[in-house]
């Protein structure tokens, strides 16, 4: 389908362009390794499943805005988007694009950040590959279509954050919810349907509404 | 294929243009002129699509696969090769036997030989070159060009004027320049902007 | 070039005539009825066994609660007929709204606290559901301001708050879904602020403190709104006569 070949087209000119860059992916693994080392000199003694779950979601959820807060620069800083926005393409593939590629970034960081994690902390199980899989996916889709917003205005990289924390509220549950697993928890998979339904939800939403957002 | 009526457009309280009426039939030559802060790129925009006029209308007979905009930015990414910024054009105007195309085009302008180097190397006369090639890549209908000469040398001025001339025949076009005598030869019309 | 004079007899663009209920009329129904609705609370309302005196602050909170969603649902309906109606009102009437909606959301958060403070001595608890759900939505509309005061007058300004809305109203529910789901790992120390059973005068007491609320949120958003109406058209017609 044309639909999908446009979004390929627009996510394979993101990736490469952050192959050339290479300024984010760095950024981000050494932003979410530091990120764990001040945390256990932050937090005394011997923490808990449940506090090192919730620092592993604080660390992903930062490192991800760290990211996203990128997302959108080569568009804003060399007005590209008039570019695409006059393509005949359908506006909401350049969220999907932009989407897929941010999630291909943050993949590749927690590719690190979750052996690190089990090697400073607790060992990670298949559940918690799960709720990462359907966490990132409503972090990137949310935060690339936030980031569009953002870059619109004259507040950009202040005004990411406050924009997407409150809509991440459900995300970090979902996600913490899903990681610490029994006994804390009794029924992890509640959670990952929880995470499923946020990103249905508002995958739909940002599907819908981009267009609002990037033309006039 | 292009008219508009009494069109007017505001950025908040900032009153760009007023009352501006425009037609331009298929196959003609508009060229309009003004001084700095005229309006003519707030105009060109409203032409082309990418924005929308606050008072009046604009009705325009091309879908936005048939229009090619060239605006005061190359629009191509500084960190892609010439030839990859115009595969991605490529792929989302769906042009026709692309590969072909678009060396046709470097080619012709004179990039060929630097296709695979990155935007980033390239003179200011070169990326308007590149530009020239990404607005001529999908054979538009309509063609709006906002001071296409800018960054032009002499050389490159002449590649534009020859293409301009071939296109006159077949396409509409709609030009705004500080230089309207280099193309009054093609024009069918003028506009001339007040300040 | 139009001239003036018909320029402004003519209809401005995104001005429209306020409608239907004249606004002294709502601002005397609101007074009546925000008076009725106290004598109600202080006088009519019986004493909780529990709380006493105290416990009558619900009665408020609940209200407010109510209203402020009201406000925020009805920005969102706005921002929604802004999108795809593209009617020229909408996007000030979506806006004013939400603020009535922040107005009153921090009341909300107020009497939340006080009667938190009332019932169990604490400024603030994380076990009431519907307390936490505010403090997020407030984080959420406070942005919302953040966002719009970050750009231009203009469309883009108006669409990017009209779509941010729209998320606004798709988060309530979710994050209400979240913090019960959180509940489970979370353990709040557990304070509950409990409403009295509903019936008889209580339920009365209620409604009416329920309709004065919303009749003057109605009265602020229709009095904030022609104010705002007014100064676009005083800024129109000082631009057409210059």
């Amino acid at each position: 389908m044309s639909y999908f070949r446009d979004v390929g087209a627009l996510a394979r000119k993101d990736l490469l362009l952050e192959l050339r860059a290479r300024d984010t992916l760095p950024a981000m693994l050494l932003f979410v390794a530091a990120t764990f080392v001040i945390f256990h000199f932050a937090l005394p003694g011997t923490p808990s499943r449940l506090e090192t779950t919730g620092l592993l979601w604080i660390a992903i959820l930062f490192t991800a805005l760290l990211g996203l807060g990128r997302a959108f620069v080569p568009e804003r800083e060399q007005r590209t988007m008039d570019g695409l926005v006059l393509a005949p393409c359908d506006r909401s593939t350049i969220w999907l694009a932009k989407s897929l590629a941010t999630l291909a970034f943050l993949a590749a960081a927690e590719a690190v950040a979750l052996p690190l994690y089990a090697l400073f902390f607790h060992s990670i199980d298949g559940t918690t590959v799960a709720a990462v899989v359907l966490a990132d996916v409503g972090i990137c889709g949310v935060g690339a279509f936030l980031g569009a917003m953002a870059v619109a205005t004259r507040a950009r990289d202040l005004l990411l954050p406050l924009l997407f924390l409150p809509l991440a509220m459900p995300i970090v549950v979902g996600a913490v919810g899903a990681t610490v697993g029994p006994p804390v928890v009794s029924s992890p998979g509640r959670y990952l349907g929880f995470l499923a339904l946020y990103d249905l939800l508002f995958a739909v939403i940002c599907w819908a509404s981009f267009e609002y957002v990037v033309a006039e | 294929m292009l008219t508009a009526h009494r069109l007017g457009k505001r950025y908040g309280e900032k009153r760009v243009l007023r009352g501006i009426d425009l037609a331009l039939p298929r196959g003609g030559f508009l060229v309009v002129t003004g001084p700095n802060g005229a309006g003519k790129t707030t105009l060109l925009r409203i032409c082309a699509g990418l924005a929308q006029p606050t008072e009046g209308t604009i009705e325009r007979d091309a879908t936005r696969a048939q229009v090619g905009y060239l605006g005061h930015e190359s629009l191509v990414y500084r960190e892609l090769t010439a030839f990859e910024n115009l595969e991605l054009y490529g792929r989302l105007y769906r042009v026709a036997e692309r590969r072909e195309r678009i060396g046709m085009l470097l080619e012709r302008f004179g990039l060929w030989d630097a296709r695979h180097e990155r935007v980033a190397s390239y003179s200011r006369g070169m990326t308007q070159r590149l530009a020239l090639c990404r607005v001529l890549l999908h054979r538009p209908e309509l063609l709006v060009l906002d001071e296409p000469y800018s960054a032009l040398d002499e050389a490159g001025a002449e590649l534009l004027d020859a293409q301009l001339a071939e296109l006159r025949t077949e396409r509409t076009v709609l030009l705004a320049t500080h230089d309207p005598a280099r193309v009054e030869s093609l024009a069918s019309g003028a506009l001339a902007l007040a300040g | 070039m139009s001239s003036p004079s018909r320029a402004a007899g003519a209809t401005i663009r995104g001005v429209g005539r306020t409608s239907r209920i004249p606004l002294p009329a709502l601002a005397v129904s609101s007074l009546v009825l925000v008076s009725t609705a106290l004598a109600f609370v202080f006088f009519v309302a019986p004493n909780d066994a529990n709380q006493g005196f105290s416990q009558r602050i619900f009665y408020f909170h609940v209200s407010l609660a109510f209203t402020a969603y009201a406000c925020f649902i009805g920005g969102a309906w706005k921002a929604f007929r802004h999108l795809t109606k593209r009617d020229p009102r909408a996007d000030l009437e979506s806006y004013v709204l939400i603020h009535q909606g922040l107005i009153f959301g921090t009341l909300v958060l107020l009497t939340g606290s006080i009667w938190a403070k009332i019932s169990w001595g604490v400024w603030w608890t994380w076990s009431e559901d519907e307390l936490v759900l505010f403090l997020v939505l407030y984080l959420f509309y406070c942005a919302y301001f953040m966002l719009r005061f970050s750009v231009d007058p203009g469309p883009q300004r108006e669409n990017l708050s009209a779509v941010y809305a729209l998320f606004g109203v798709v988060l309530i529910p979710v994050s209400f879904l979240a913090i019960r789901l959180a509940k489970e790992f979370l353990h709040p120390r557990v304070f509950t602020l409990h409403g009295p059973n509903f019936g008889g005068w209580i339920l009365v007491t209620y409604c009416v403190a329920q309709a004065a609320l919303l009749v003057l949120a109605y009265t602020l958003y229709r009095l904030e709104l022609s104010g705002k109406r007014l100064d676009l058209r005083l800024r129109r017609l000082r631009e057409v006569l210059v």
